[in-house]
């Protein structure tokens, strides 16, 4: 997948060399730029995942969200997704697992639809990028889905 | 010199905060440490090829052509052109940022950049295909059908609620950054 990603920008990089050297050149710089800038907000946000990641184990959340955690389970798992930033490459192997050792269907969606959507640990950089209100609006709303995804989820996977 | 200084004080904090930890929680330490370094071999594996194509977009796209592909006026196109980037993009949610600043800046409208977002936290066709691979079928496209819904909704609702002004100053908030 990572793959894809630098393969379509070499090219375009290629293209646009080929159209004019000035021009790429000041992308380049734009490039650097802009990710030199929320630079410090990365790194902060690696060290805060490093720390979260290892309070929280597996085996703890598991026991957390079992199938019989019911409202609970989900509010909980919901604000465990919140909260933690794991990429969805070791979520959902994670999730499986979760499921396998006992968690429920209606709370690992929660768990999943908040850990994508809703970010606490990243909302200064988005009210920075967009405002408070609009911020938290948009995380506001994203929560309240998740519960939603959660209830048709369990519904469904019954 | 003392700005950047005030720009990395939060990390400075931070790794004071982790030299603390190595003193009184040694193996909390090293599995922070540990975990740390994965995120970040992660975020440098994926975010160069984002940014670049950021620089290029920044530099080749007219305003205008933006204004007229994912302005307000967009309608469908502009909705189905910003499920295309969220869904073909690499990398974190928080990656998407940068990437919603840059539309912003060349006039795309707040709701299809928060599509944009969306469709980057979920609907990610790479992710799709690994999700079906350990959460099984079923689930995976329930949860993709309700997702289209669901991002949908977030963006109709939040230009509804936020209203002309406040999207105006979005746009203009987005123009002055410094980034």
């Amino acid at each position: 997948m990572d793959n894809t990603a630098y393969l379509i920008a070499f090219v375009a990089l290629g293209i646009s060399f080929f159209k004019s050297k000035e021009k790429t050149l000041q992308a380049l710089k734009k490039a650097w730029k802009s990710f030199e800038n929320i630079l410090p907000q990365f790194l902060s946000i690696l060290l805060l995942i490093g720390f979260v990641l290892s309070i929280l184990t597996p085996q703890q959340i598991s026991s957390l969200i079992g199938g019989d955690s019911g409202w609970w389970g989900v509010m909980l798992a919901s604000i465990l997704g919140s909260i933690t930033l794991i990429p969805g490459f070791i979520a959902f192997p994670l999730a499986a697992a979760l499921i396998q050792s006992g968690a429920g269907y209606m709370q690992i969606a929660a768990f999943i639809s908040t850990l994508m959507m809703v970010g606490i640990v990243t909302i200064p950089m988005e009210i920075k990028f967009f405002g408070k209100k609009a911020a938290y609006l948009r995380n506001g709303l994203a929560f309240i889905f998740s519960l939603l995804v959660a209830l048709i989820m369990g519904v469904i996977l019954k | 010199m003392k700005k950047t200084f005030k720009r990395y004080r939060l990390f400075l904090i931070m790794l004071g905060l982790y030299g603390v930890l190595y003193f009184v929680e040694q193996n909390l330490f090293i599995a922070s440490t540990t975990k740390a370094y994965n995120s970040m071999i992660e975020m440098v594996l994926v975010l160069p090829p984002v940014f670049i194509l950021l620089g290029l977009l920044d530099v080749w796209v007219k305003r205008e052509t933006m204004v007229k592909a994912m302005g307000n006026d967009s309608g469908l196109m502009g909705i189905l052109l910003a499920f295309f980037l969220g869904s073909a993009a690499a990398g974190p949610l928080y990656a998407a940022f940068p990437v919603a600043l840059t539309l912003l800046r060349k006039g795309s409208s707040f709701k299809n950049v928060l599509i944009m977002i969306g469709a980057w936290s979920t609907t990610k066709i790479p992710l799709l295909l690994f999700e079906a691979a350990s959460m099984g079928l079923t689930f995976t496209v329930t949860r993709f059908l309700i997702n289209i819904f669901g991002i949908l909704g977030i963006a109709f609702i939040s230009e509804k609620v936020l209203g002309h002004k406040e999207l105006d100053e979005i746009h203009e908030r987005a123009i002055q950054l410094e980034i």
